[in-house]
């Protein structure tokens, strides 16, 4: 049976595009068929960070408006079989986007994936509100941060009362993902503790993606960090949530601070 | 900055706790997701732990509304040994 996910936030910049292509990678390379769908259009950006930007021929609002066939839109993944995007437009805005034709849409990739990840872009209106519309799971991506809080506070509101689920009495899984963390600051009592969100936005843990410079050198290459660096503390984070996305009952870690030997003598000036 | 500044400095978070639970309390009964017995709460809840310490969860608001009559009840369960602050 597939599953249409949509990774939302409401504010922008807290890490959805990085969360959608790690976990689509994750998902993929355990064995599930994969397509993560560009939602924001007019500012793309998945092709970039997945590396297939020189392979976008056609695209989201293309196939919405029927200029042009799925298959001729989506790209494969060279790495993994099983992964596939679906690139958003550049030169549109969100206004292009129909409900009745991201409705189609995601009806056609149901067929074809087990996983549909909707990318959702930032803010909530009409871009937002399409990437959620059909979910059947969303992920609230969160910075522990009192602004990014407020607006995924507003977000699951959204979730529950303009999703297609909401409003027909279905069921809509919500998960937290927790990202750009950073375990040094949370010690010092400087950034929102992971009970406190739990608290505030009273929805489940999916997971905790600690602060790394491994998404920045991952991006910077095109490639997603579950599969550009594995065993890094990132990778790890998002292939475990993948997992319990699979339905595996897998304790979430929280990320304590790793200092070598040389940074703790030396300070700062080790790391450099 | 004084030493005092440096304590307080570091702990920013449970500031930041307490105003987003009383703000999203006030968005919720604005965007009709919760309801005025819930923001009584959270504000009661404010305005207590500016001087005592105390559990969330000994703050109850229960509102009423009948057709003649509505009632308010709010109890709170004070804490053993209360000291009030100088
Ligand atoms: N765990 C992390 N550690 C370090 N940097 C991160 C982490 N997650 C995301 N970033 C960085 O934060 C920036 C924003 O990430 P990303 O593009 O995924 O956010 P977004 O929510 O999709 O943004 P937008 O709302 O603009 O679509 C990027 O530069 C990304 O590399
Ligand atoms: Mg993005």
């Amino acid at each position: 049976m597939s599953k249409v996910l949509v990774v939302t936030s409401g504010k922008g910049g807290v890490g959805k595009t990085t969360s959608s292509a790690s976990l689509g990678a994750a998902l993929a390379k355990a064995g599930q068929n994969v397509v993560v769908v560009d939602f924001d259009v007019g500012l793309r950006n998945l092709d970039l960070v997945m590396g297939a930007e020189r392979r976008v021929v056609f695209d989201l609002v293309n196939v919405v408006q029927g200029d042009a066939k799925l298959a001729q839109a989506l790209i494969r993944d060279k790495r993994i079989e099983t992964l596939s995007i679906l690139p958003a437009s550049q030169t549109r805005d969100k206004d292009a986007l129909t409900e009745e034709g991201v409705e189609r849409i995601i009806g056609e990739l149901r067929e074809k994936f087990d996983w549909i990840i909707c990318d959702s872009p930032a803010g909530i209106e009409k871009g937002a509100m399409m990437a959620m519309r059909f979910a059947d799971v969303a992920v609230v991506v969160t910075n522990p941060e009192i602004s990014s809080v407020r607006d995924s506070d507003r977000i699951i509101g959204m979730l529950d009362s303009k999703t297609r689920h909401a409003e027909t009495g279905g069921k809509l899984e919500k998960h937290l993902l927790l990202t750009r963390y950073d375990p040094a600051r949370a010690a010092r009592g400087e950034m929102l503790k992971v009970e406190d969100v739990l608290e505030i936005l009273a929805i489940p843990l999916l997971g905790i993606v600690p602060e790394s410079t491994e998404v920045l050198t991952a991006s910077n290459l095109g490639c997603p960090v579950t599969l550009n660096n594995p065993e890094s503390a990132p990778a790890r984070a998002y292939v475990e949530a993948a997992r319990r996305l699979l339905g595996e009952k897998v304790e979430v870690t929280t990320p304590v601070e790793r200092r070598g030997l040389m940074s703790r003598l030396f300070g700062k000036k080790a790391l450099a | 900055m004084s030493v005092l500044d440096f304590f307080i400095r570091k702990r920013s978070a449970p500031v930041a706790r307490e105003r987003l639970q009383l703000l999203l309390a006030h968005e919720h009964v604005l965007n009709g997701r919760s309801d005025l017995a819930a923001l009584l709460q959270e504000e009661i809840l404010a305005v207590i732990s500016k001087h005592i310490k105390i559990d969330r969860d000994k703050v109850n608001v229960k509102l009423d509304r009948g057709a003649q009559v509505s009632t308010l009840e709010i109890d709170i369960e004070m804490p053993e040994n209360v000291v009030a602050p100088d």
